[in-house]
């Protein structure tokens, strides 16, 4: 009988293995082809740029990594990061407050909109993917609105530290990525909620009927998603020092591929902060190495709607010959 | 030529390890009406689908107006007139009565479906079995008793010589079932061969000729009707020996206080239920399935809120808005369905256990592992779970070990009133008995139990007291002394 058990379980716990590392393979062998084509890939230079230019995928990759382990989506993620960077701006250049003060009033409306997208999911029950798409078409309008359309620049010096700033040698926006990666995988493995995370998106009606208020549970990590990805605006908006009001456009399409690549099963219930981080490097590796081979920005799309086809389509494809 | 339309002839269907038919037979005429009996899981709904090709029997032969086959398909069921009306219908709510009558097949002109001639058929065909539906009418705004009349409609059309009906009455009001019956009757005068499958004996004794009763994959008799009375279906229906053993009993623990209380509690289908449950005590429900009993348990519980009525749990009124509520003041369930409602399967034993109660040992909502490590240990090991670690996935467990976990779960939760919905199905025999002697274990601590089955024998060995419904009402209640399943059945049969 236990022996029947442990068989199972290693066969299981193999494939799993299996898949957490072949990520890895699969970042090491793009890394090893890009620097094959071009060796300035491989330059401390170049990495520091993918490893800044990553920093504002990997911060938003938390919250969405939260949504999908619930089999959500949050398709306003882009849109968040544009309003928080023309609002921040906005605060910073026309209205003249000081940067803690603009950073932690944009810090909040994004959390309201993750906590609106929350309502409207958990509250009225609007499937996931319509209530985040209205709200990405709704932000997006009004950042237009208070932008007027042009971008808006002209900012106190000292609010460059936050995108462009280097702690010795390592850029801040990656110590800020790091930082939200640890405080995910803390949330994940170390608090009730990521038991919770888990339980909803494996099973909703029994979590509930294990006394998980999942609907709380949903407002939850719609708001974290919101908050998350208003951080990854901030860094933007100090990384760019002006704010475009086309800054975030299509940003969720790049989170949610960082985020399934990364393992995390788009059906819900699976998933590591660890492999979303293996996720994130190799769109940013990919990214870069495009950049770098002068391939055009419309190849570049194709490649990365094939890269999120790949990594769903093994998920599902596995799941559909597992289950049977 | 036989003078028999269907002949099924010693089918058996095996399954690992379950006999679910064993030998049974039986054969209707034309312009005939078959009843068919047995308790739940007798092997009603595995025989007739084999009838539709739902289910390939192992052995056995099934004659259709004279053909022999082996097993059916469903086209060849459709092809040689086997039709079976469901209890779930195929209707699609947002298409007429005509167009679902038609539907897979509709008139057509060219490319374009011919409206106009599917409801002039459809008028005709309604005409046909005395019934009044406005073919125009969307089947969503019809009543259920009219839906299934296109359903039946449908298989008359389809040329349908021999209809079964799984439980039809059993989604109808009296009205509608005064109506479905006359159908039945109408449709029997024209020459269809009908089998008549229900639970309830009286609409049997009023339609069938003959009737055939099956108990445990077993066929038992062929009654004719007339010579036949209820007693008599009853104790063939039920007619076995307590076989199992059942753990004995630690004497005198009921307390004379009342932990739980229902008043004239209304909603999830249940009507005027009351009821009194004291500590220490096993209360067990019995009734078909569809009663009512596990509405009445998702009521208590949380999971569905009561219209009206009122419940008391340890002399306080309560309300509980979800299960969390019901959990907080000590209520648990273990429910029917294990995989889809019980456990969090890809979960581990260890996140399973301690799921109800994690907000309680966290600080800053930082689980404290150490407790939630003991926690998990101390269930695992008073209640003998199976498993090399408690990391183990529940998906990777036996059904008896899963149910320990889900029960751990809510000893782990400390809950007063432990629900108990179907517990023992689908496991074992040793598991089962490991589960009665669990059960024992809870009511000595003094923790209550409800113990809802429909293995009359489980209710009969395991409660103190039984109470019966029947179609979302308290038919009865049965002490100790008068247990028996005769006495049982007549009450959940509700005649």
């Amino acid at each position: 009988m236990n022996e029947k058990i442990n068989i199972k379980e290693n066969k299981s716990e193999i494939l799993n293995q299996f898949k957490a590392k072949a990520i890895w393979v699969v970042l090491l062998l793009l890394v090893i082809g890009f620097t094959i084509a071009n060796p300035r890939f491989l330059s401390s230079n170049n990495l520091f740029t993918i490893a800044r230019q990553v920093s504002m995928y990997g911060i938003a990759s938390i919250g969405m990594t939260f949504v999908i382990l619930i089999a959500g989506i949050d398709l306003s993620t882009g849109s968040i990061i544009t309003i928080i960077n023309v609002v921040c701006a906005y605060l910073m250049v026309n209205l003249g407050l000081n940067i803690p003060v603009a950073i932690i009033l944009s810090m909040l409306l994004a959390t309201v909109i993750g906590f609106l997208n929350g309502a409207l999911v958990s509250v009225i029950g609007i499937p996931a993917i319509i209530a985040t798409f209205a709200t990405q078409i709704i932000f997006k309008g009004a950042a237009y609105i208070i932008s007027g359309g042009v971008p808006i620049y002209g900012f106190d010096e000292r609010f460059k530290v936050i995108g462009q700033g280097y702690l010795g040698v390592v850029p801040v926006p990656v110590i800020i990525m790091i930082v939200c990666f640890a405080v995910g995988s803390f949330i994940l493995n170390k608090t009730y909620f990521g038991r919770y995370f888990y339980a909803v998106g494996g099973n909703e009606e029994a979590s509930e009927l294990s006394g998980i208020k999942v609907g709380r549970t949903k407002f939850l990590i719609y708001t974290l998603a919101g908050f998350f990805a208003g951080l990854a605006g901030i860094v933007m908006l100090s990384r760019t020092n002006s704010a475009q009001p086309t800054a975030g456009l299509g940003y969720e399409f790049d989170v949610i591929t960082c985020v399934v690549l990364g393992g995390v099963s788009i059906t819900g219930g699976f998933g590591k902060i660890s492999g979303v981080v293996a996720g994130v490097l190799i769109i940013g590796v990919l990214t870069n190495g495009m950049v770098l081979l002068n391939i055009s920005t419309y190849m570049q799309l194709i490649v990365k709607g094939l890269v999120l086809i790949i990594a769903v389509g093994f998920d599902c494809y596995q799941k559909k010959h597992s289950t049977t | 030529m036989s003078e028999y339309i269907l002949e099924l002839q010693h089918i058996v269907k095996k399954y690992p390890g379950v006999l679910a038919l064993n030998d049974v037979s039986l054969k209707i005429k034309k312009g005939q009406i078959l009843g068919l009996i047995g308790e739940n899981g007798a092997g009603k709904s595995t025989l007739i689908k084999t009838c539709s090709g739902a289910v390939i029997p192992t052995s056995g032969k099934i004659i259709v107006n004279g053909k022999e086959f082996t097993h059916m398909s469903p086209q060849l069921a459709r092809e040689n007139g086997i039709a079976i009306i469901y209890q779930e219908f195929n209707n699609i709510k947002g298409l007429s009565a005509a167009e679902n009558l038609f539907l897979g097949n509709p008139i057509r002109k060219g490319i374009v479906i011919d409206k106009k001639a599917m409801e002039e058929e459809a008028e005709k065909a309604f005409e046909q079995l005395n019934i009044k539906i406005d073919p125009k009418e969307l089947c969503g705004n019809l009543s259920v008793g009219y839906q299934q009349m296109i359903e039946i409609a449908k298989a008359i059309r389809l040329d349908a010589k021999v209809l079964i009906m799984d439980e039809p009455s059993a989604p109808l009001t009296s009205k509608e079932v005064e109506s479905m019956m006359q159908v039945c009757e109408l449709l029997k005068s024209q020459g269809v061969a009908i089998i008549y499958i229900s639970h309830r004996l009286e609409e049997i004794f009023r339609l069938s000729s003959e009737i055939v009763v099956l108990r445990d994959g077993e066929y038992i008799d062929t009654l004719k009707t007339e010579e036949s009375n209820v007693d008599e279906l009853i104790q063939l229906m039920v007619g076995r020996q307590l076989k199992e053993s059942y753990p004995k009993k630690p004497k005198n623990i009921i307390s004379d206080e009342i932990i739980l209380k229902l008043e004239d509690v209304c909603g999830n289908g249940d009507r005027h239920v009351n009821l009194e449950v004291r500590k220490g005590e096993v209360l067990g429900i019995a009734g078909l399935v569809g009663a009512g009993r596990t509405e009445l348990a998702q009521m208590i519980f949380g999971a569905v809120k009561k219209d009206s009525g009122k419940i008391y749990f340890n002399n306080k009124e309560i309300n509980p808005k979800c299960p969390k509520d019901a959990i907080e003041l000590g209520i648990a369930l273990v429910p029917e369905d294990r995989k889809r409602h019980g456990a969090i399967l890809h979960n581990s034993i260890n996140h399973n256990i301690n799921m109800p109660i994690y907000d309680h040992f966290s600080k800053f909502s930082k689980i404290n592992e150490k407790i939630e490590k003991d926690t998990t240990n101390k269930q695992i090991k008073e209640l003998l779970v199976k498993t090399p670690s408690i990391n183990q996935l529940v998906k990777n467990l036996s059904g008896g070990n899963q149910q320990k976990v889900i029960l751990g779960k809510w000893l782990a939760a400390n809950s007063q009133l432990i629900i108990l919905d179907e517990p023992t199905r689908g496991i074992d025999v040793g598991a089962k008995f490991e589960i009665y002697k669990i059960i024992n274990t809870l009511v000595e601590k003094g923790k209550t139990v409800i113990l809802i089955s429909s293995e009359m024998e489980e209710l009969i060995g395991m409660s103190d007291r039984i109470i019966v419904f029947s179609e979302g009402c308290i038919t009865g209640e049965l002490q100790k002394d008068e247990f028996s399943q005769n006495a049982i059945m007549g009450l959940a049969a509700n005649c």
